[in-house]
């Protein structure tokens, strides 16, 4: 089990130092230099010259590499140069807004879809199964900005139980901060808890044809005791790899329901710095949702382990 | 075989976009391009079956023209998604477990690391909006998902004695894989892309909705809801019919996508998300 | 009073009728093996007992088990009768076991499922039962994962678990025909042990009758959904009334009829000092690769129309040393010398055209999506002017002809055709270059009986028209004995044993070969037992 933990940690590592290099490079072939992508195209030359040594263009691309890494390392991401601000404070009021909203809506997403899935599975073919299956198709079709829209349309415009936009803060006590985020949980949530539904229900089913179920019937397990205690830790694998997914998916996706509304969190923050053309801000803002993405599937990795004694014993 | 429930409901509503997408270039209500200020926010009519937006233009026309866009965008992203990925995928079959298995597998996962909008939108950002740079930063994305696809279908093949009787014939690896091993994931191929190319629609309205799509005068379903937005609260329709739009054309490829794959095999295994 | 009785039990699937009137009886410590081809039905038999069928099936008749109508219970009784009352094994151990619960787990599940106790008793009680099927505890702790078992040993935990609570019938579903020779004598015998220790009865699938010949009291011999023929089993033995029983018992003695080899050819295939090392999955991070040597040395001759066999079981380096004679993998030392060119991944196409293979599963032996025509031409990639036009649909029908098929199927996709007629067309695809040495890879382990023995004599056949020499690879002696003149054994990657087939049958040297002959269920020879009653039966 150390081993394979030590393992799967080397290899995140690795991740890392390859997606730090890929997003530096990708900022580095942008039209020009950066300092003059990042000012336009009226800008000054002594303007230009002044922000290139701001941002220690003159040295060499690895002494830079090297510095910005050394410097996130530490937890200084630079300075914003359109905000005038550490680009660490500002990552750190926003993603108290995009964390929470992510978890928020993963967990929503799976408390709709293992009821859901499971109920499905055993039913195969009947009535309930068709009715859920047609569910998440349609679900699964929903682009979830939209079916925010719509949201808003229903629950604040006209109903008026929720406001249709900002987050009133944390210090605001956590039911009302809470409540602010229901409804961009709930349409970031609704679309991957369909998918989520239909891997739950076709893994389930997928076990329900291994030889090891047969067995448990014949040992004299129900149906339903069969499905529980040997089926659905066997189909967790897959549902798994899904769920891991879908967080990273979570994260970013909530860039776009973040425009829905208004919420000051890091999908706005990124997207508000690649209008501004604030390079430093969005290469940090990425490296640190890439990292959170190759956290979590470290952490799945782990999860498979505790679920599969296979990989246990295996290096 | 009969063909399912599934792949004659999905494929009527496939039939149903592509034929508004293809009767657009020739004919459509309403020129989209006049601006009709008086008759701005109509709610649907007789001569404006889907009412007329802000500036009075048909919405019906522009939903067919969007129509264009979304199927350009996607499909085109499908395409390079196969054009690079299939061939990576039975590259790595073929050597599997060598160096070069390994460098192209541990770059697609490096693919999957990142998030797939973040990145579609720093593209957009850095190469500038519009249709072709929104294809570009869809299409990435779906290489490595047939990478894998392909490489998946393709390494318990590598294991049949067809094959093994192939290479007792002589026969080099990449001739192997054109002649047995591609013919073998074609149905695989066949099932994921049209997910993909629902996934691709679904991912060039989101990316039009936040300005990086298709610009104007292009319509596009993304923009088309963005616009909406600060109107939904009197002119709901206007929000509601681009959303049914998106909404019948993933649906209708995800349905003959499912179909597709009863019907041609049903232990295929889709990606979605 | 019988322990099972299966009354007039028919059986449909939609409109596919798979049981047809079966009736049969099983009483306490009796053993009745139900015996018969892929498609006879037993399996489905055993399912029919269980009451586990596949919800479309409708069933008609009785299963009475003791005094109870197994039909007609409900669900609930049913599940507490399945692993109480009726305990049942399965064929394959590699999947039976849920992957991800420890041994002990599984096996006192059966255990609590039906008697209310304490979890601290339970495992006890299946400590017991583990040690009982010969896990003892001190080396094979409750804690352990199917995975770090060997086939026969999860098929002992399968078995501990079925007999967990001493029920009154054991049923056996091809218990024995994924594991090797040696590893089936010992779970037979086991199997035998239990019968008799817990007065059980067992209803035994198989399709060996070596094995039925061996275990069962009782013989039931189906085919196509139907008992031809059920009896004592010395009685049956030696008087068999039905046709297809007769018939079946002649095809798995079958002795091919093999044409006597000329002596004194050069060696056609010369495999000197052979060494194949497979790297292993490194166990620690940065320690350097370990590797696997799967053959370790090997050296012997094939001569011109010599016909070799090779047997070992599965992980002996049989199939290893098949690839690397096929020039498909390299060899780490020693050489292989095919009419005098040496055989390696590189080596030229047109060296590769005398050396020609049969694969065992004639499922996977074809690309599905290529006609018959298409299939057979491809070692004509070997060749550097194939024949085009008339002259290929000539040799297509000439070579389809040799295998006992006609011309006109090269037209026809794979799907068509039955297993046999596969392997056939896997031959025609090995003939077609006209080689002079053919590997037989397991060619026909996945037969039934009545085809195996045609199969065997086409090869005879063949061998004879064409002077053709082959190795022969299989698991099973019985197959080899027939139609080889020499015998390879190997074990661990080593060839222990070689030498004329008959020499080594009847005077194996090495422990290993009496082992193996040992292990090896045998039929008993039918005229000699018939014989034996009718002097029994006559006057004094």
């Amino acid at each position: 089990m150390l081993r394979y933990t030590l393992k799967r940690a080397l290899s995140l590592g690795l991740s890392l130092v390859v997606a730090s290099l890929v997003i530096f490079f990708v900022i580095e072939v942008v039209p020009g230099d950066p300092a003059s992508f990042m000012l336009g195209l009226n800008a000054q030359p002594d303007t230009i010259a002044a922000l290139r040594s701001e941002l220690g263009l003159d040295a060499s691309k690895l002494e830079r590499y090297l510095a910005w890494v050394g410097g996130m390392v530490q937890g200084d991401f630079g300075t914003s140069y359109t905000y005038r601000t550490p680009v660490t404070e500002m990552i750190g009021d926003r993603i108290w807004v995009s964390l929470p909203l992510a978890l928020y809506a993963l967990t929503l997403s799976t408390l709709i879809a293992f009821p859901a899935g499971i109920y499905a599975a055993s039913r195969r073919g009947k009535p309930g199964d068709m009715a859920v299956m047609g569910a998440t198709q349609l679900g699964v079709a929903v682009p979830n900005f939209w079916f925010a829209m719509m949201l808003v349309l229903i629950f604040a415009i006209n109903l008026r139980w929720f406001s249709a936009g900002g987050f009133v803060g944390w210090e605001k006590g956590i039911p009302a901060a809470i409540k602010s985020l229901t409804l961009p949980a709930i349409a970031l949530a609704l679309p991957q808890s369909a998918i989520l539904a239909r891997v739950m229900r076709s893994a389930l089913l997928d076990v329900l044809g291994e030889d090891f179920m047969r067995t448990a019937r014949a040992k004299g397990l129900t149906r339903r005791q069969a499905l529980m205690r040997h089926g659905l830790r066997n189909a967790l694998i897959p549902v798994l790899t899904i769920i891991g997914m879908q967080f990273s998916f979570l994260l970013a996706g909530a860039i776009i329901i973040e425009q829905v509304f208004f919420l000051p969190g890091l999908g706005r923050l990124i997207f508000q710095s690649i209008s501004a053309r604030d390079l430093i801000v969005v290469e940090s803002v990425v490296m640190l949702l890439v990292f959170l993405v190759i956290l979590v599937t470290f952490l799945v990795d782990l999860a498979y382990a505790a679920v599969d004694p296979r990989l246990r014993s295996r290096t | 075989m009969m063909l399912s429930r599934n792949i004659l409901f999905g494929g009527v509503l496939c039939l149903l976009v592509i034929t508004a997408a293809l009767i657009s270039f020739l004919w459509t209500p309403f020129d989209i391009t006049q601006m009709d200020i008086p008759n701005k926010l109509q709610k649907p009519s007789a001569a404006h079956w889907f009412g007329t937006d802000h500036f009075g233009r048909d919405i019906f026309s522009m939903i067919m023209v969007g129509a264009r866009t979304s199927l350009a965008v996607a499909l085109v992203a499908v395409g390079i998604g196969m054009g690079l990925g299939v061939p990576l995928g039975l590259w790595a079959a073929a050597n599997s477990g060598s160096w070069l298995d390994e460098l192209i597998m541990r770059g697609n996962d490096l693919i999957f690391a990142f998030p797939s909008l973040v990145i579609a939108i720093l593209i957009t950002a850095i190469l500038g909006p519009g249709a072709v740079n929104a294809i570009l930063a869809i299409g990435i994305f779906n290489i490595p998902v047939f990478a894998r696809l392909t490489r998946a279908g393709a390494l318990p093949l590598w294991q049949r004695d067809f094959i093994l009787a192939a290479r007792v014939a002589g026969k080099s690896h990449a001739r192997i894989s054109a002649e047995h091993i591609l013919p073998n994931v074609a149905n695989l191929l066949i099932v994921q892309g049209t997910i993909q190319f629902s996934l691709g629609i679904l991912a060039e309205a989101g990316l039009s909705y936040v300005g990086l799509g298709a610009q104007p005068p292009t319509p596009s379903w993304g923009r088309m809801l963005a616009d909406a937005q600060t109107m939904v609260a009197f002119a709901p329709h206007l929000a509601l019919i681009p959303g049914l739009a998106i909404i019948t054309s993933v649906l209708g490829l995800n349905l003959l996508g499912d179909g597709l794959r009863d019907y041609l095999d049903p232990k295929i295994r889709v990606m979605r998300s | 009073m019988s322990l099972l009785s299966v009354q007039n039990l028919s059986l449909s699937i939609g409109p596919l009728s798979i049981l047809k009137d079966v009736t049969f009886s099983i009483a306490p410590g009796e053993i009745v093996a139900v015996t018969g081809e892929s498609g006879s039905g037993k399996s489905m038999t055993a399912l029919a007992v269980m009451q586990l069928l596949p919800d479309s099936a409708r069933t008609s008749g009785h299963i009475m088990l003791g005094d109870e109508e197994l039909t007609a219970q409900s669900e609930k009784a049913l599940c507490a009768m399945r692993g109480n009352c009726v305990g049942m094994v399965f064929q394959e151990p590699m999947t039976a076991l849920n992957p991800l619960h420890p041994i002990g787990q599984q096996v006192a599940e059966t255990i609590r499922m039906h008697a209310v106790m304490p979890k601290a008793e339970a495992e006890a009680q299946a400590a017991a039962m583990l040690t009982r099927v010969g896990l003892p505890q001190d080396r094979f702790p409750l804690s352990r994962y199917p995975h770090e078992l060997s086939g026969g040993q999860r098929q002992r935990v399968v078995i501990a678990m079925a007999i967990a609570r001493r029920p009154r019938l054991l049923i056996a579903d091809e218990p024995t025909t994924a594991l090797d020779v040696t590893t089936q004598a010992k779970i037979l015998d086991l199997l035998k042990d239990l019968v008799e220790e817990f007065d059980m009865g067992l209803l035994m699938i198989t399709h060996d009758l070596a094995v039925v010949a061996d275990m069962a009291d009782r013989i039931v011999v189906m085919r196509k959904g139907e008992v031809v023929e059920q009896g004592d089993t010395k009685h049956l033995l030696a008087h068999m009334q039905h046709p297809y029983t007769k018939a079946l018992f002649a095809a798995s003695q079958h002795q091919v009829d093999l044409p006597n080899a000329e002596d004194g050819h050069a060696a056609i295939l010369s495999v000197q000092n052979a060494v194949r090392d497979y790297a292993l999955p490194r166990t620690k991070l940065f320690a350097p690769r370990t590797f696997h040597r799967a053959v370790k040395g090997i050296s012997f001759d094939i001569h011109q129309g010599e016909r070799v066999g090779l047997v070992g079981e599965s992980g002996c380096g049989k199939s290893t040393l098949t690839r690397a004679i096929l020039g498909l993998e390299p060899l780490q030392d020693g050489s292989i010398t095919a009419f005098g060119t040496p055989v390696a991944p590189d080596m030229p196409a047109q060296a590769r055209i005398k050396t020609q293979v049969v694969f065992q599963d004639p499922y996977s032996s074809f690309n599905p999506r290529h006609k018959v025509g298409r299939i057979l031409t491809e070692p004509f990639h070997l060749v550097d002017t194939p024949p085009t036009g008339a002259a290929l649909t000539q040799i297509i029908g000439e070579v389809l002809t040799d295998v006992g098929l006609q011309p006109s199927e090269a037209q026809k996709y794979i799907h068509e055709f039955s297993g046999g007629q596969r392997q056939r067309i896997a031959i025609a695809r090995a003939l077609i270059t006209k080689p002079e040495l053919i590997i037989f890879d397991e060619a026909v382990s996945a037969l039934d009986v009545s085809i195996r023995a045609q199969i065997l004599d086409l090869i005879a056949e063949l061998s004879r028209r064409h002077n053709l020499a082959y190795l022969f690879i299989s698991h099973d002696l019985s197959v080899v004995r027939s139609v080889t003149d020499r015998l390879l054994v190997m074990q661990n990657g080593e060839i222990v044993e070689q030498g004329e087939t008959q020499t080594v049958f009847t005077t194996p040297q090495h422990p290993y070969t009496q082992t193996l002959i040992n292990a090896a269920p045998v039929l008993p020879d039918l005229t000699a037992l018939r014989d034996k009653t009718e002097t029994a039966h006559a006057p004094a």
